[in-house]
């Protein structure tokens, strides 16, 4: 087998030499060079204002980088057809910061719309999305609309909705940034579940507690938007047992 | 604004519908009096006039253009003045013209009236030969007018339509901007989300024009009675026949379509400033 294809597409992202500014500003992000591999569990790191954020939103295609190459599951998103685009973004699983569930839809059809929108029909969904609504502890606060629901259960509905179309990469800004430090545990422990499944994993965190936590994890470390790799496992496969 | 949807969609009724009438009534009066000349004897003499009148007459049937005449009857002519000038009024006081009407088999245009000058010329000097349209002459161009006025206000609402549809589109869009973006990110396609403010476009513009089509139906047919009441025989030929009651109800189909079309390019546009 070819060993060049096989690699390219054995990555879920690459990032080569990428800068974004915002309109006229100096970068807040410059020359990001990166490799995310399937199946591995990264956190992003980095004091507050150093673009993790930022990041993560050129990850999930929420923002265009204003200079380099990125490429997602072996295909450059750059160049891509803007129709293109959303193929992309349903590969994708994402907890935003401030969780953005909609506010007139109940938990359930929170959970529901990433299949919807796949279009996967009525009859073939509504199990996952019952069983989805068990797996975080809300089968009884299915119908509940997110105002009704305590800080910690919206962030689970909005983690059930990001990992409920079994996503190749899961990524999370920030998600256990209000909730205390068990119920953080708890998320991560459903991340590592999901890792556990195949999905790639990238969590955006200053909490540092956290990173001891999941022992196989990666380290990507932002400083004033320019990247470190403490463990130098991001340009290049990290050496890691495959077992278990 | 489905409440705007029924206004513009009744002014738009209102206008089609009055365009329509003056249309039926303008060719109504037109083919009425295309054919139809009119053939004045003015003179005061009665003896006079009766000779040159009855030479007329006579000529005019000998003319193969000339379908059929009739004199107009002095008792005739007396009904018609009466009401300027009151009864009684005796012929010998204030000399009435005679008048032939007479129906042509083409139209009375000039060349043909020419035709009819130069044939009565030597015969009946006193003779003035006048097409009945050219009487209505201003009647037309003033009819010509307020069907141009119409038109300009139909496109005048459509424009006006569409900028509330679009004004609609925009708060209900800015009310959304965060669903739309949640569903932008989770992988909705453009046509997606458009297909979720046509809906409800198309729902507010069959409200709205459904409710416009009866008020402005209502108010045409209130207008029409208030007409035929008058009994002139003129605009007893402004109704309205089933064809243009049909095309008043495209009227609403087209402000759906208009609340559509504005709704979904509103929509794309503010789409496509996302990357
Ligand atoms: N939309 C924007 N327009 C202009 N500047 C922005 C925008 N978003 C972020 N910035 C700037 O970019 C820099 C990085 O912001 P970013 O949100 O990525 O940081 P962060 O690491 O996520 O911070 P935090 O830990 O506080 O969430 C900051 O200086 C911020 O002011
Ligand atoms: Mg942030």
């Amino acid at each position: 087998m070819n060993r060049a294809v096989n690699r390219s597409e054995e990555e879920v992202a690459r990032f080569d030499n990428v800068g974004l500014r915002y309109g006229t500003d100096r970068e807040v992000l410059s020359d990001l060079s990166f490799t995310l591999f399937p199946g591995r569990f990264y956190f992003l790191t980095g004091a507050s204002g150093a673009g993790k954020t930022s990041l993560l939103k050129l990850l999930y295609l929420a923002q265009r980088p204003s200079r380099g190459a990125i490429r997602m599951f072996g295909r450059d998103v750059i160049t891509q057809p803007r129709a293109q685009l959303p193929s992309f973004r349903r590969r994708l699983g994402v907890v935003f910061q401030d969780f953005r569930l909609i506010d007139h839809l109940s938990a359930y059809d929170n959970i529901a719309l990433p299949l919807r929108v796949s279009g996967v029909r009525e009859d073939d969904l509504t199990q996952p999305v019952l069983d989805m609504l068990d797996w975080v502890g809300l089968g009884h606060r299915a119908d509940a609309r997110p105002a009704t629901l305590s800080g910690g259960e919206q962030q689970r509905v909005a983690i059930a909705r990001a990992v409920i179309g079994r996503p190749d990469l899961l990524v999370a800004d920030e998600p256990t940034g209000n909730v205390d430090p068990e119920m953080a545990l708890k998320l991560i422990r459903l991340f590592e579940a999901l890792n556990r499944l195949g999905t790639t994993v990238v969590v955006a965190t200053h909490d540092v507690q956290l990173l001891k936590k999941v022992p196989d994890s990666l380290i990507m470390r932002l400083d004033k938007g320019h990247l470190s790799d403490p463990t130098g496992a991001l340009r290049f496969p990290p050496r890691r047992e495959l077992s278990g | 604004m489905p409440w705007v949807i029924a206004i513009m969609v009744a002014l738009t009724v209102l206008a089609a519908g009055g365009a329509l009438a003056m249309a039926n009534l303008a060719a109504q009066a037109r083919s009425d009096l295309a054919g139809g000349v009119t053939v004045q004897i003015v003179e005061a003499d009665p003896a006079l006039r009766d000779a040159q009148t009855r030479r007329a007459l006579a000529a005019l049937e000998d003319m193969e253009i000339v379908q059929g005449m009739r004199r107009v009857p002095d008792a005739e002519l007396q009904a018609l003045i009466e009401p300027w000038l009151g009864g009684g009024v005796r012929s010998e006081a204030v000399p009435l013209p005679a008048l032939i009407d007479v129906d042509l088999n083409g139209a009375a245009d000039a060349g043909t009236l020419d035709d009819l000058r130069a044939a009565l010329g030597p015969i009946a000097p006193d003779a003035r030969v006048d097409a009945q349209a050219q009487w209505l002459g201003p009647v037309f161009d003033a009819i010509s007018a307020l069907r141009w006025l119409a038109l300009g206000l139909i496109v005048l609402l459509a424009f006006t339509s569409a900028a509330a549809v679009w004004l609609a589109a925009r708060n209900a869009l800015n009310a959304n901007r965060g669903t739309i973006e949640v569903v932008h990110l989770l992988g909705g396609t453009d046509g997606q989300i458009a297909r979720i403010f046509q809906r409800s476009a198309i729902i507010d513009a069959a409200i709205g024009g459904a409710v416009g089509l009866v008020l402005g139906a209502i108010a045409l047919k209130v207008l029409g009675a208030q007409f035929a009441a008058l009994e002139s025989g003129m605009v007893a030929g402004g109704g309205l026949d089933p064809v243009d009651w049909l095309l008043l109800a495209l009227v609403p189909v087209a402000g759906a379509a208009i609340a559509l079309l504005t709704a979904r390019m509103t929509v794309l546009a503010s789409l496509g400033k996302m990357p």
